[in-house]
């Protein structure tokens, strides 16, 4: 066994764990707000990474440099995406569930086609940024600098969302997640909370998207890939569960590498689902979820 | 109470407005037989009458997703996995051991139906989304292990050698007019099995418990068995009908019958067109298919996606303007 | 049925403190006692809704505290609910099929039964009306029937007649006698006294979880304690 590459292995699962805890984080966030998994949650992901490359691609500025601006924008497009169609899902009395699911469904196959129309079906990234192809070695571990750099972002956002959540807006939100049918009686806006709900959840998303083109490939299909395992981390995590979407993403970025470095990387996936399916076996409601 | 169950004399129930409403029900089933099973003979060229039978292909399919997501109530988001089993069971039997497909559809659904049960036992468990989700998940690995298993011909699947054309093989290479009625035969079966549910103690029992759950556990409602039996059924139609696709395109492998999208272009047709009503699956296939097929081959070709675009937008507008699906528009109220 | 020291707390709040007697096959039973006193608590206990913390509850020497509402239907205990619970997607025989449903697996058998039911309690001629479409009197009748389509041997009447007018409560106590005379023992919860105490064979009188005491409708109506727990309702003195 070579305890170098494990290593490896291992560093960089817990590096593209971090990613994934981020991507399922702000899904959580949107779940435990108002019951709503909204399944379009890859495609707006991918919606970021575009911008990152298109941005990068005309104004030459670095992704890290680009957050503010793509943030902002992901902010807008998630409350754009409440008031437009999840609002109405919401005022729906019959069939709610399944209305949201198809609903959320929908827009992510529109968005996957629009990308497909407006950009062509070919793989694009970014390349020549300040970090890219430089590496950082530790302890006989090489760590690409990208990826770093990604992970830390990926941390400080985590950091974000839990300062936010001792603001006076994280109090409404979880005044609201609480109790969403009282929280009218004392001054709180909910529609407006759940604009703003969607809002960072997208944002969250778009900090990940950003990161993660200096080193992954987008396409209009990445938001696929990408959204199975937030489900999946998120549903192990707990849904609702912020601190358990950290905990799943690490956990899951592990057992990813780790079963790519035992098995074969083509199975990398079984891995993941297997751990997966047996905690929900455990438990049905995650390993923090309350909900 | 007078009446005693176990008495076999017991008098057939008063004339009501369920059975008059169930017979209705046949009827229109039976007859609608008669336009579809005469409309091959009235085209004549070959993507026509590919994409009827596309089309009533699945409708069957999705019927048969409609009892476990529709009337059951457990949204299966990895019905695939079953339609693959189905494809890959029947096919390996035939070019294998020589197993015509009329007998090994049999098998296929036989087996899909095992996993089903295998699947739902720890599934059940879980609630809504995480139900739905853990369907995708299940639906992936099963994805993944026959993309890598090399004693079924891994990812690059297995063909069906073309003999001559033969009612027990279920293969016609000059025309596709017995495919056609194969398929109709599939899904009057399915359509059939969702009425037989609907009116039976497990129809009642769903309904009750999607009402009001504390007044149907008072009521000894039990429904873990019958979600079991559902699974169960379910699974194996759409392993039937995984069969009957494998012998009509002739070719499969885990993209074409076990890939994600198919477990959505399963469920889509019963959701767009009502959950857990007998005709919601019917109306959604026909309005669906035919939708994706046309926009693909006129649209989405050039891969401008302009057809997913459309195929998404769809969807979204009915899932918000007509949330009980399009069969609300005629007036009949849905299950879930 | 007998109760043997049942004991339920909710979270401090002591609903049922060591509460035992017995019901008597065939008899109208009524349970009574002011706002609070753990009526419907019991109810819950007895229904399986709730497990008892402590003491026995056995119907027909089978024991059947603490095993679920499931069970306890099976066994033979139906019980409506104080805020009627209809399946609002149903139509009036369907939700009475859906109580037949637990005899018998066959839906002509059910839908049978079903009808018989609702001929007894009189609801035959709204059979196929929406069951969100009665009115309430109505929808306390089709409680009745659904809880009746089980053939239970124990029925339990949270509140039937409460908010009735004269003719209503008349036709409910018509209903309820019609059904003890077909073996099926009541127990009834009732705040209503003119059309309770007439309609009993015995009483059990609850307060602040306890049995206060428990004999025929005269015997309680004259007692001293059960007048004071009512201090200010028109019975007392």
């Amino acid at each position: 066994m070579s305890w170098d590459l494990l290593a490896q292995s291992l560093v960089s699962g817990l590096l593209m764990g971090l990613i994934y805890a981020l991507v399922a984080a702000g899904l959580s966030l949107i779940f435990g707000l108002m019951d709503v998994v909204n399944f379009a949650h890859g495609e707006m992901m991918m919606l970021a990474m575009y911008a990152a490359v298109l941005i990068f691609g005309t104004l030459g500025l670095d992704p890290l440099l680009q957050l503010p601006l793509v943030c902002a924008g992901m902010f807008a497009l998630g409350w754009g995406v409440y008031r437009g169609v999840i609002a109405r899902a919401l005022g729906v009395r019959f069939n709610r569930g399944m209305v949201q699911i198809f609903a959320t469904f929908g827009l992510a196959i529109f968005i996957r086609g629009a990308a497909q129309f407006a950009f062509g079906g070919d793989f694009r990234s970014v390349s020549g940024t300040v970090l890219s192809g430089k590496t950082v070695s530790f302890l006989g571990v090489f760590v690409p600098l990208p990826q770093l750099a990604a992970s830390i972002v990926c941390l400080l956002a985590f950091a974000g969302l839990l300062l936010v959540g001792r603001t006076e807006f994280g109090r409404a939100l979880e005044a609201t997640r609480e109790d969403r049918d009282a929280v009218a009686l004392i001054g709180i806006d909910r529609d407006r909370i759940f604009a703003m709900g969607w809002g960072l959840g997208a944002a969250t998303v778009g900090v990940a998207g950003v990161m993660l083109i200096s080193f992954y490939y987008v396409s209009p299909n990445v938001g696929a890939n990408f959204a199975l395992i937030a489900y999946v981390t998120v549903a192990l995590g707990g849904f609702g569960s912020i601190l358990g979407a950290l905990v799943a993403g690490v956990v899951i970025g592990e057992v990813e590498a780790l079963t790519a470095f035992v098995l074969e990387p083509s199975l990398k996936q079984i891995g993941m689902f297997a751990v997966y399916l047996a905690v929900l076996m455990i438990r049905p409601r995650g390993l923090f979820g309350r909900l | 109470m007078s009446v005693s169950v176990l008495d076999p004399s017991v008098a057939a129930p008063a004339d009501n407005a369920i059975l008059r409403r169930r017979r209705r029900e046949l009827l229109l089933g039976a007859l609608l037989l008669v336009p579809l099973g005469a409309l091959p003979f009235l085209v004549s060229d070959v993507y026509t009458q590919n994409l009827i039978i596309t089309t009533v292909l699945f409708a069957g399919l999705s019927q048969a997703w409609n009892i476990l997501g529709g009337y059951c109530g457990q949204i299966s988001l990895g019905h695939a996995l079953y339609m693959g089993i189905g494809a890959y069971v029947s096919t390996m039997l035939f070019t294998r051991a020589g197993v015509p497909p009329t007998v090994g559809m049999f098998a296929a659904a036989a087996v899909a139906g095992a996993v089903a049960l295998l699947v739902g036992w720890p599934c059940f468990r879980l609630s809504g989304h995480y139900y739905a989700i853990a369907t995708v998940v299940v639906g992936e690995i099963g994805y993944l292990l026959f993309l890598n298993w090399e004693w079924v011909g891994a990812a690059s699947g297995i063909y069906i050698p073309l003999g001559a054309d033969s009612v027990v093989n279920l293969q016609f290479r000059t025309s596709k007019l017995p495919f056609h009625f194969v398929v109709l035969a599939f899904a009057a079966v399915a359509w059939v099995a969702a009425w037989l549910i609907e009116g039976s103690r497990w129809g009642f029992a769903w309904r009750a418990v999607r009402d009001d759950v504390t007044a149907a556990r008072s009521l000894a409602v039990r429904v873990f068995p019958s979600k079991m039996a559902a699974a169960a059924i379910s699974g194996g139609l759409t392993g039937m009908g995984g069969a009957i696709y494998a012998q009509y395109v002739g070719y499969i492998d885990p993209d074409s019958v076990l890939a994600g999208h198919w477990s959505i272009l399963i469920a889509l047709p019963a959701v767009l067109g009502g959950v857990g009503t007998l005709w919601g699956p019917l109306l959604g296939a026909a309005v669906l298919i035919p939708v994706s097929e046309l926009t693909r081959s006129y649209l989405g070709g050039s891969g401008q996606g302009v057809d997913l675009m459309i195929y998404g937008g769809l969807i979204v507008v009915v899932a918000l303007a007509r949330p009980a699906g399009l069969v609300s528009l005629f007036g009949v109220k849905g299950g879930a | 049925m007998q109760l043997r020291s049942v004991t339920k707390t909710f979270g401090g709040v002591a609903a049922n403190v060591d509460i035992s007697f017995d019901v008597m096959q065939g008899e109208i039973l009524g349970l009574i006692g002011p706002n609070g006193a753990g009526k419907t608590s019991l109810f819950n206990s007895i229904s399986g809704e709730v497990s008892p913390d402590k003491g026995t509850i056995h119907l027909e020497g089978q024991q059947i505290n603490g095993t679920g509402p499931l069970a306890c239907a099976r066994a033979g205990v139906a019980r409506t609910f104080q805020v009627v619970r209809s399946f609002d997607s149903m139509t009036v025989l369907e939700n009475v099929m859906v109580g037949a449903f637990s005899r018998t697996a066959r839906p002509r058998e059910a839908m049978r039964a079903a009808q018989d039911v609702l001929a007894f309690a009189g609801l035959d001629a709204r059979a196929d009306a929406p069951a969100h479409q009665l009115t309430p009197p109505e929808k306390r009748r089709l409680e009745i029937a659904r809880a009746l389509a089980t053939q239970p041997r124990v029925l339990l009447l949270d509140e039937m007649l409460t908010g009735l007018t004269p003719t209503e409560a008349a036709g409910g106590v018509a209903l309820i006698r019609a059904v003890r005379d077909k073996g099926i023992t009541v127990v009834m919860v009732e705040h209503v006294m003119e059309v309770l105490l007439p309609l009993v064979d015995r009483a059990v009188v609850l307060n602040l979880g306890r049995v206060l005491m428990q004999g025929t409708p005269a015997e309680v109506v004259r007692n001293p304690d059960v007048i004071r727990a009512y201090l200010g309702d028109k019975y007392a003195a």
